[in-house]
């Protein structure tokens, strides 16, 4: 390099820096970015357009279908059984929960209820599989943002709760426990004080988040007013579970619906957040992992003898009518639709997952958002692939 | 079907809250109401016009607070023609059916229906925690209002219904494929849209193993057959 410039050089260089003063005064030229299906803040293969002015972000189109299973045509040619299996697929993190409304949706149509022991029994693990997935959502959180290392505090205690799942069902991912009419099996001996144990691991857990990520300034920087959901535009999009609690909407269908379930036999409480961002969309889910523990603990406490199936035909018929049962599930209201026309197959089966509404606000959230502030803001919706394409 | 009369003297339990609500929305949209289904403790059924299908959303959000959307999509009534439901003959066998042929007078749900395509949707009052199903019939030229201006949620449940059934909604603005590749052909959740999997391998059926092979004929004669079939009980003295 040498000392001097060359004049000419330096004309051209004075020229550059000219273009550039002009171009910061005039209008930028627009880019069009994409996101996915191959990128880690996607979770999986969801595509996303982005279209740039400068690092703001004008136009958003998701492009989703990659991992498109056609589950409602498949669930058309098996016996009603056999669903369970399939649809156990669609949130795969929390799997257990999407087994239930399923099956509360046939019970309903077969006009059987399940005992008491079964249904506390749903209730237990469909709690431990909100806890799996959120605790999963809390360490993930952080890597959005640069922390890796809530990640692993996650994945190790969220271990604790999938081996609890897998002592009592077989399955650490994909239980398929439910049965119409009840559950598989009994719980094995000693799970209850094991789980006791492991749900007192995963409240240490939530403080530990609490700490390291709700209190860290960084992360309060980079959520705090960022993506904001009024309560009236998330209802008309359809958001359900924590990201519209987060917007002030004190709903739960698990309290507010006529569920079979024994929720309204525990002491617990819905927690909702005034501001509608990032944040709030943590915070809520945080407390809500608090509030499964504490229900999975007065449930082991309470949980009544009896039988775990009630008498069901062998053969599962189930006469024709309509049913919608929808159950608040770890990513948000999901139910099925399932029409019968009285034979062993359902004659269709409308899913409703919650995660198909849920991004169906990004392209009018995403607008006028900073780039840096899509993958967050992403993050905090909370999706899972399967559930979004079902 | 049981019938509403039915479901009624079952349960002797009135549904205030749906009972109300009915009465509202006959009271809004008047001899829009077609049909309707009340299913005490569980659900509301209302079955609305054609033409009224925007309008009853537009009722629901506005004058009786039904500000959340749940879901929308589309029902085919019409019997599977690939045989009653894709059933397998062991199927058949076990659940003590007949493979029957496809119904000639078309069978519709809850609530009644005249056509073999029918809109379904859903919206929900958090106010007073209940949820209303929606039903309208689709004639021949599958078209129907879009209930995206009003509830901002339904854009892409719409996309799907018409990727899937082939519904043209009137008024979307982004109406294309949401899930499936764009130029793709078919509506795979119409009856006719065959299931190739299915089609090229009959499913196993209720039982996931094949029938167990005829027992051999000299087990069946010999008297102590039961001592030759097992092994253990063969060898010991």
């Amino acid at each position: 390099m040498t000392a001097q410039m060359d004049p000419q050089h330096a004309q051209y260089v004075a020229a550059q820096v000219a273009d550039a003063r002009v171009n910061v005064e005039l209008e930028t030229e627009g880019m069009t970015l994409n996101i996915g299906p191959q990128h880690p803040a996607t979770h999986g293969t969801l595509r996303i357009i982005v279209r740039l002015d400068g690092e703001q972000v004008t136009e958003v189109d998701p492009v989703l279908g990659y991992m498109h299973r056609g589950y409602e045509k498949l669930a058309e040619v098996r016996t009603y059984p056999q669903v369970t299996t399939l649809i156990n697929r669609i949130d795969w993190v929390g799997s257990f929960a999407n087994e239930v409304p399923f099956v509360l949706a046939s019970e309903q149509l077969m006009d059987i209820e399940a005992p008491e022991r079964a249904q506390y029994i749903r209730t237990i693990l469909f709690e431990l599989g909100r806890i799996a997935n959120i605790v999963l959502f809390l360490g993930d959180m952080g890597v959005q943002l640069g922390a890796v290392t809530p990640m692993f505090y996650a994945l190790r205690d969220r271990e604790l709760i999938l081996n609890q799942i897998e002592s009592a069902t077989g399955g650490r991912f994909h239980p398929n426990f439910n049965r119409i009419g009840g559950v598989k099996d009994d719980l094995p001996a000693g799970w209850l004080q094991d789980t006791k144990s492991a749900i007192a691991k995963i409240m240490s857990f939530c403080d530990q988040a609490e700490g390291l990520i709700v209190g860290n300034e960084i992360f309060q920087e980079r959520t705090r007013g960022v993506g904001v959901i009024p309560a009236d535009v998330a209802l008309t999009y359809g958001l359900t579970g924590a990201n519209v609690r987060a917007s002030g909407v004190d709903w739960d269908l698990r309290r507010d619906s006529e569920s079979p379930l024994p929720y309204d036999k525990v002491d617990w409480k819905v927690w909702t957040h005034p501001d509608g961002d990032s944040f709030a969309r943590y915070w809520v889910r945080l407390q809500e992992v608090r509030e499964s523990c504490r229900i999975v603990d007065q449930l082991l406490d309470s949980l009544p003898s009896g039988p775990i199936m009630a008498k069901v035909p062998r053969i599962i018929k189930v006469p024709a009518g309509e049913a919608y049962v929808a159950t608040e599930n770890p990513l948000g209201e999901m139910g099925y639709y399932v029409v019968s026309k009285g034979g062993l197959e359902p004659f269709r089966v409308k899913i409703r997952t919650a995660s198909f509404s849920n991004m169906s606000i990004t392209p009018w959230l995403l607008k006028g958002a900073y780039m840096p502030d899509v993958v967050t803001i992403l993050a905090s919706l909370y999706f899972i692939l399967g559930d979004l394409d079902r | 079907m049981p019938s509403a009369e039915e479901e009624v003297a079952e349960v002797p339990k009135v549904d205030h809250i749906r009972q109300e609500l009915l009465e509202e929305v006959k009271n809004q949209l008047g001899s829009a109401v077609i049909g309707e289904h009340l299913s005490p403790g569980k659900d509301l059924w209302v079955r609305v016009q054609t033409q009224k299908w925007a309008e009853f959303a537009r009722v629901m959000k506005e004058k009786l607070g039904f500000e959340f959307f749940d879901f929308l999509s589309c029902i085919d009534w019409k019997d599977s023609p690939y045989g009653r439901s894709l059933s397998s003959a062991v199927d058949i066998e076990l659940g003590n059916t007949e493979q029957e042929p496809p119904a000639e007078a078309l069978s519709t749900g809850v609530a009644g229906g005249d056509t073999r395509f029918q809109m379904i949707a859903r919206v929900y009052s958090i106010k007073h925690n209940v949820g209303i199903t929606v039903k309208a019939d689709l004639g021949e030229s599958m078209a129907i209002e879009s209930w995206a201006g009003i509830f901002h949620g339904a854009a892409w449940h719409e996309r799907e219904a018409y990727e899937m059934f082939g519904v043209s909604f009137q008024g979307h603005d982004n109406l294309r494929n949401i899930y499936l590749p764009t130029g793709f052909e078919g509506n795979p959740l119409r009856k006719d849209y065959p299931l190739m999997a299915r089609l090229v391998k009959p499913w196993p059926g209720i039982v996931d193993v094949e029938p167990m092979p005829e027992v051999a004929e000299p087990a069946k004669t010999t008297p102590s057959g039961a001592s030759t079939q097992n092994p253990d009980a063969g060898g010991a003295p």
